[in-house]
């Protein structure tokens, strides 16, 4: 295994420098550097062609060039820009923008594309399954940048006019409540009679919810409040139980339930330190309730259900800390949404130049401002792993294995969360991995259009002034991150599919 | 020749020339080859169908309205010809006047006027030509190089296999949009079909990827085996008998190329990287009237609208053929 991964890191750093070496050519090519000097008047230009060629040594060849940059950017020092700026310190801005927009945006998208994979997979060919295909063939067909635009248009404007005055319209709560109810009919095993109840029940809880929501005005003062904190994470400890061991087991459920009514009493017992927390302490607090219900799963499950405990009483501790998290930045929308009068939806930019509030004021800050780029990219992103996912399920579930385990009597949940998804799984790390790398390069037409000053518009300002040294930044960055995470989805496959031979 | 059991009710299908039809136990047996079941799955695709419909129809009416080169078209006005602005909205109606629409016409601009006066309609299908002609080059070039370089490097093996793949990595390592930029930038002035050519140089290694992969197991393949002994030359070998076969995987991912290549080259044109004036594409067109989107929204959407309908209808092609080429595939759909 060390062999085939030291092999594997000298063949990639070799790639990494020969498309470094493709790249600095080509961006030697892409513009006249001096084309703006020659325009000057006739004292100034003399001046300035000189200061630009010496400063880019337009006079040596481009293989010179290129090694003197490569013996800096080796160093760690990536060099001057044509009008004299440090790249490294433009790198650095740029980098951070990106790297906030594309995380959460990657996080969404893997988490909600598996999911609906793995449901439409589960219910192949039912009508669920086919409008699913059908949208994800849409996003992948979408233009990215059009509908950005559309949506800084429309979404975020009619959406701020909207909290003005938070009123629902019935024909609005009429289709959100059917469709979550053509989900649920559609998601629900049996007879037609349960898909009717799972149907109609649905849609009439969220019809009556909406319209609940919107008599109250909630959406001008948002918050969910301890009753609602304490059902949903009950309710998630039912939940990850059942997806973890199933609830015929004791132990792991009482875990879970523990681990649950522990992230109540913080709910109350923390107030004070969440009024205005550092981003460490919420780290800390993360930390900390993986440790409690790691603990609190590892006593209560015992030898023998310990394997299932663990992992509910985790996930619903930080499932847990996650509503409170939200319940917090929800509480802060109203003082929020005041300072930046009321719009809240922003459409340009990373951040609100110059704000200042507590930590939940410019979370919301920055959510705010990532909410549209966000939902652009996952909406073209989602629609790739779940295909994937559908289709690595699919490949699985006709497994013999799967036979086997259904005909030694295995439950359905065990059939499908050990054997199924585990496997099915494998072929996806590796597309996320892959994915990872090509994100990075690939979030560009994101931040031109909702104008992010980040790798993008350091890429083109480069192309625009024939400057490689930008354009070798950004590639330093973006190509790296490909040829480091083709490595990792390769090595990740090697570990994960033990039928790989390592030669 | 490969043998289907269909029930007695398929008795009207297709059947093969000179297939042998027999009845047993009320089953209809109807032979047919390789090509007719998956033409067979291919035209059973509904999605298949609708994309092969929305793709025809797009094709037609950008060639036939404002005709090609030289010539016309049955549409009058010119993509290039300014007029006087009549308010420039569109005046397309879809809408019969007995459900209280304008009735079904389309008026003297269908997709109303820029804010030169020029015809949007006639500009529209301009960019759908060009852009449509662009992802089609790309996606044979593409194809094309990614195709060689991945039978070449699957059946030779040896250092030709790592010194292509290493090249293929070396691409592959370069983000599309960067490598496509650089070289937008740098050709893009001297016109759309040498933009093209270049954009479809870049975009080979997932073809040539795929291509490989097939071939190192058709090069196993007993056929294959027999063809090396009595000597056949390796490019017959290649050509003859390996790429053939390979057929159904190639298609597909020329077919998904030609898709992606549309959402590329609209993407670089809106950043100023691809089709440069005097030419237009789509991509360019969104971006000449990203700001006049509050004033004249019709002449963003149009084009977003016709990307789509080439992306998804590509899109749902490639899915059809997808389905239709694979061995496993053997629900039939009715």
């Amino acid at each position: 295994m060390l062999v085939f991964i030291a092999r594997r890191l000298f063949v990639s750093i070799w790639v990494f420098l020969a498309a470094s070496v493709l790249v600095f050519i080509l961006s030697t090519n892409v513009r006249d550097p001096l084309a703006e000097a020659r325009q000057l008047p006739e004292t100034a230009r003399e001046s300035a062609i000189r200061v630009i060629t010496e400063r880019m040594h337009l006079e040596d060849p481009v293989l010179v060039r290129y090694f003197r940059w490569l013996s800096d950017a080796v160093t760690g020092n990536l060099g001057v820009n044509r009008q004299g700026l440090d790249v490294n310190a433009r790198l650095e801005t740029a980098f951070s923008a990106t790297l906030q927009l594309i995380t959460g945006a990657t996080v969404l998208a893997i988490i909600i594309g598996i999911t609906i994979g793995v449901i439409s997979a589960l219910r192949q060919y039912s009508a669920l399954d086919q409008t699913v295909t059908f949208i994800a063939f849409v996003c992948f067909s979408l233009p990215l940048f059009w509908v950005g635009t559309l949506l800084k248009q429309f979404l975020a404007l009619d959406f701020n006019d909207w909290l003005a005055d938070p009123v629902i319209s019935p024909l609005f709560i009429g289709g959100i409540a059917l469709i979550t109810g053509l989900f649920c009919g559609g998601v629900v095993v049996g007879d037609r009679r349960s898909r009717i109840t799972a149907f109609v029940s649905s849609t009439a809880a969220m019809a009556i919810l909406l319209s609940v929501l919107s008599a109250t005005e909630w959406f001008s003062d948002p918050s969910l409040g301890p009753i609602v904190v304490a059902l949903t994470a009950i309710g998630g400890a039912i939940g990850f139980t059942t997806l973890v061991s199933g609830l015929e087991w004791k132990p792991p459920l009482q875990a879970a339930l523990i681990a649950a009514a522990v992230g109540i009493v913080a709910y109350f017992a923390l107030d004070p330190v969440l009024d205005d927390p550092q981003l460490l302490t919420i780290v800390l607090l993360l930390l900390v309730t993986v440790g409690i219900c790691f603990a609190i799963g590892w006593f209560l499950g015992g030898d023998l259900y310990r394997r299932n405990a663990i992992p509910a009483a985790v996930l619903t501790g930080v499932f847990t800390g996650a509503v409170i998290f939200v319940d917090r930045m929800l509480s802060s929308f109203q003082s929020y949404s005041a300072s930046v009068n009321n719009r809240p939806i922003s459409t340009v930019g990373a951040e609100t130049p110059n704000y200042e509030g507590t930590f939940w004021e410019s979370g919301l800050d920055s959510f705010g401002h990532l909410a549209l780029p966000t939902l652009a990219l996952v909406l073209i992103s989602l629609a790739t792993y779940t295909r994937y996912t559908r289709a690595s399920m699919l490949e699985v579930m006709n497994q013999d294995y799967v036979r086997t385990g259904r005909a030694k009597g295995l439950s359905e949940r065990a059939v499908v969360t050990r054997h199924v998804l585990r496997n099915g799984l494998i072929p996806i790390t590796t597309l996320i991995a892959y994915d990872i790398g090509t994100i990075v390069g690939g979030a560009v037409v994101t931040e031109q259009v909702f104008g992010w000053s980040a790798m993008g518009s350091m890429l083109f300002d480069g192309i625009r002034e024939g400057d490689p040294m930008p354009i070798m930044a950004f590639y330093v960055v973006s190509g790296g991150a490909i040829v480091l995470f083709n490595m990792v989805a390769d090595i990740a496959y090697a570990f994960l599919d033990p039928r790989i031979r390592l030669s | 020749m490969t043998r289907n059991a269909q029930p007695a009710g398929a008795e009207t299908a297709p059947a093969a020339p000179g297939a042998a039809n027999a009845t047993a136990h009320g089953l209809t047996i109807v032979a047919r080859s390789q090509g007719q079941l998956i033409r067979r799955r291919f035209f059973r695709h509904r999605g298949a169908l609708f994309g092969m419909f929305l793709f025809l129809v797009v094709v037609v009416l950008s060639i036939s309205s404002i005709g090609l080169g030289p010539i016309p078209g049955w549409w009058d006005k010119s993509p290039t010809e300014t007029g006087t602005v009549t308010g420039g909205g569109p005046t397309l109606s879809v809408l019969p006047s007995f459900l209280g629409g304008g009735g079904v016409h389309l008026g003297e601009h269908p997709f109303g006027q820029d804010n030169i006066g020029r015809d949007y309609f006639a500009l529209t299908m301009r960019g759908t030509q060009v852009s449509l002609m662009i992802a089609i080059v790309v996606g044979l070039v593409s194809t094309l190089v990614g195709t060689i370089i991945g039978a070449a490097a699957g059946y030779f093996r040896g250092w030709i296999e790592s010194v292509l793949m290493r090249v293929t990595d070396v691409m592959i390592a370069i983000p599309t949009l960067l490598i496509a930029g650089l070289i937008g930038s740098i050709v893009a002035d001297r016109g759309v079909v040498l933009f093209a050519l270049f954009l479809g140089l870049c975009l080979w290694t997932q073809i040539a990827r795929l291509v490989r992969g097939e071939v190192l197991s058709l090069r196993e393949k007993e056929y294959v085996e027999a063809a090396r002994s009595v000597g056949t030359s390796a490019g017959r070998i290649i050509f003859k008998h390996i790429l053939p076969n390979a057929m159904g995987i190639i298609i597909v991912s020329a077919t998904l190329a030609i898709a992606s290549a549309v959402l590329t080259e609209s993407a670089l044109s809106f950043l100023d990287l691809g089709v440069q004036p005097p030419d237009t594409s789509l991509g360019r067109q969104i971006n000449d009237y990203r700001t006049a989107l509050t004033v004249r929204p019709w002449l963003f959407y149009w084009p977003g609208v016709f990307i789509i309908a080439i992306a998804l209808s590509v899109n749902f092609i490639g899915d059809g053929l997808r389905d239709a080429f694979d061995p496993r595939q053997t629900r039939v759909r009715d």
